[in-house]
């Protein structure tokens, strides 16, 4: 700000730097890179970083609604963030978090190497960071997809069994049979008091069960009896094939652990679309790059571009503990 | 301004040739416009951050209780510094711009303070087990599902 109100106000003194000043604005009436309002280079420069820097103070208010929302759901109900925590997959955020502190040293070097005017290394760091924009987005793609496909989203979709689950969610409505050794079901055998109970009814019997067994309509036909007592093997086979269980049957399941995936994705994906803008904004950097507009003179945008690079590497350095890292 | 003035000075003395060959002449200590920062640093601020990178995934596995958070949020900050001073050119950058960020910051800090005040006073008593819409579906869905059971909550 100094130099912006100093500057016209020198050209009242007579000195150096009137002289100076003069000089420099005479010869940039030609020069391309130098807008006409501007004094020199460095006053150009410094105003492009003042504007940037208001900008990256809105992006912080931006994601700061975020963080206090996030803020305020952990206060209320940390036993859900503590639990929810562990269905995120630490190795891949931290690969992402890697990947980003890897693009944000690319670009860094980038703006160094735009300023001593070496163009093919600019261009070469702008590509890695390219890389690594589209590398955080694949990583994040196949995390989004996992848990999207096992209904670990926000809302009420986070309480509705995924497809595929089926076999699983007929054991639930058994397990949850009135029978009073239901309690004691473990996780890993949800049918085995429920099942016998059941296998040993006529046939003619079963619609008579279905409402205290709150079964899923068409369950407690013969047809579906006999699938009924294939469901053992049925739940442990797709147990081993994913490797994991349904958090719908999970006995340590919190209530209302839906909002920490409704703050998960409204975070990571604001993130996400930072990203990817700023994916974009490489491209842009490239083939203005290659066009060969940047120099040691003017380089503005790639360090301007450079500064929201880092932001958003910065918002996720903050996001990987609060999500990935609870204990 | 002396940088900018020596930069005239070699922009007339290249005008005549064009392009951005007279780029390379300029030498490195003396960028035209803003800092340069030494590559060394810039390496040494990234392996700096992937060092803490690493701690901060290892401390999760540790139980120190409440203090899990402090040491995340800790780490977080020291990387945000680490990032703003160096990759930012916050260190060598007007100190306005540095004003601007960390104002912006502390007031959605202050703004978080509050909220976290207001949310322990009484939110306890706004949300009580799962909200109607969660506890219909379950209802349809997914009978028997162990959420149904609500716990109260004990702050």
């Amino acid at each position: 700000m100094s130099s912006i109100t100093a500057e016209p106000a020198s050209h009242g003194h007579a000195g150096a730097h009137d002289a100076h000043g003069h000089g420099a604005h005479g010869e940039h009436a030609h020069d391309p890179t130098l807008a006409h309002h501007f004094e020199s280079h460095a006053q150009q420069f410094d105003s492009a970083k003042l504007g940037m820097w208001l900008f990256l103070a809105t992006e912080v208010l931006f994601f700061g609604g975020l963080f206090v929302a996030y803020a305020v759901l952990r206060n209320r109900f940390p036993e859900v963030f503590s639990y929810a925590s562990h269905y995120l997959d630490t190795t891949m955020g931290g690969v992402n978090t890697a990947v980003l502190i890897v693009s944000s040293l690319t670009m860094a070097l980038a703006v160094r190497f735009a300023q001593v005017g070496k163009k093919g290394a600019m261009l070469l760091c702008l590509w890695l960071t390219l890389a690594g924009a589209a590398g955080f987005m694949v990583i994040k793609y196949f995390e989004y997809e996992h848990k999207i496909h096992a209904h670990l989203v926000w809302g009420t979709t986070f309480y509705v069994p995924p497809e595929g689950h089926t076999g699983a969610e007929e054991s639930k409505a058994l397990a949850a049979a009135p029978e009073p050794s239901a309690a004691g079901v473990t996780v890993a055998d949800p049918t085995a008091p429920a099942l016998p109970v059941l296998a040993a009814l006529p046939a003619v019997d079963a619609p008579a069960i279905k409402p205290a067994a709150r079964a899923p309509a068409g369950l407690a036909t013969t047809h579906e009896m006999a699938r009924a007592e294939g469901i053992k093997e049925h739940v442990s086979r797709e147990q081993t094939e994913h490797q994991e269980k349904l958090h719908l049957e999970d006995r340590k399941l919190p209530p209302n652990t839906h909002l920490f995936f409704a703050v998960y994705y409204a975070m990571t994906g604001l993130h996400g679309v930072h990203v990817v803008v700023g994916g974009f904004m490489l491209a842009w950097l490239i083939w203005r790059g290659m066009r060969g507009d940047f120099g040691p003179k003017y380089y503005t945008p790639v360090d301007v571009g450079g500064l929201y690079w880092h932001i958003v590497d910065l918002v996720w350095i903050f996001l990987f503990p609060l999500f990935y890292l609870i204990h | 301004m002396s940088h900018a003035t020596h930069a005239q000075g070699t922009h007339a003395a290249h005008a005549g040739h064009g392009g951005h060959d007279g780029h390379g002449a300029h030498g490195e200590g003396h960028p035209l416009v803003g800092h340069l920062v030494p590559a060394g640093t810039l390496v040494a601020t990234a392996l700096a951050l992937l060092v803490l990178t690493a701690i901060t995934v290892a401390v999760r596995y540790v139980d120190v209780g409440e203090f899990n958070i402090h040491i995340a949020i800790g780490i977080a900050v020291i990387k945000a510094t680490l990032v703003a001073l160096f990759f930012m050119h916050l260190r060598w950058d007007r100190p306005f711009n540095m004003l601007m960020f960390v104002a912006c910051i502390l007031f959605v800090v202050l703004m978080m303070a509050f909220c976290v005040m207001d949310t322990r006073q009484y939110a306890n008593l706004q949300f009580v087990g799962n909200p109607p819409a969660v506890e219909n579906v379950l209802k349809e869905k997914a009978p028997g599902a162990p959420v149904a059971k609500f716990t109260p909550y004990t702050p």
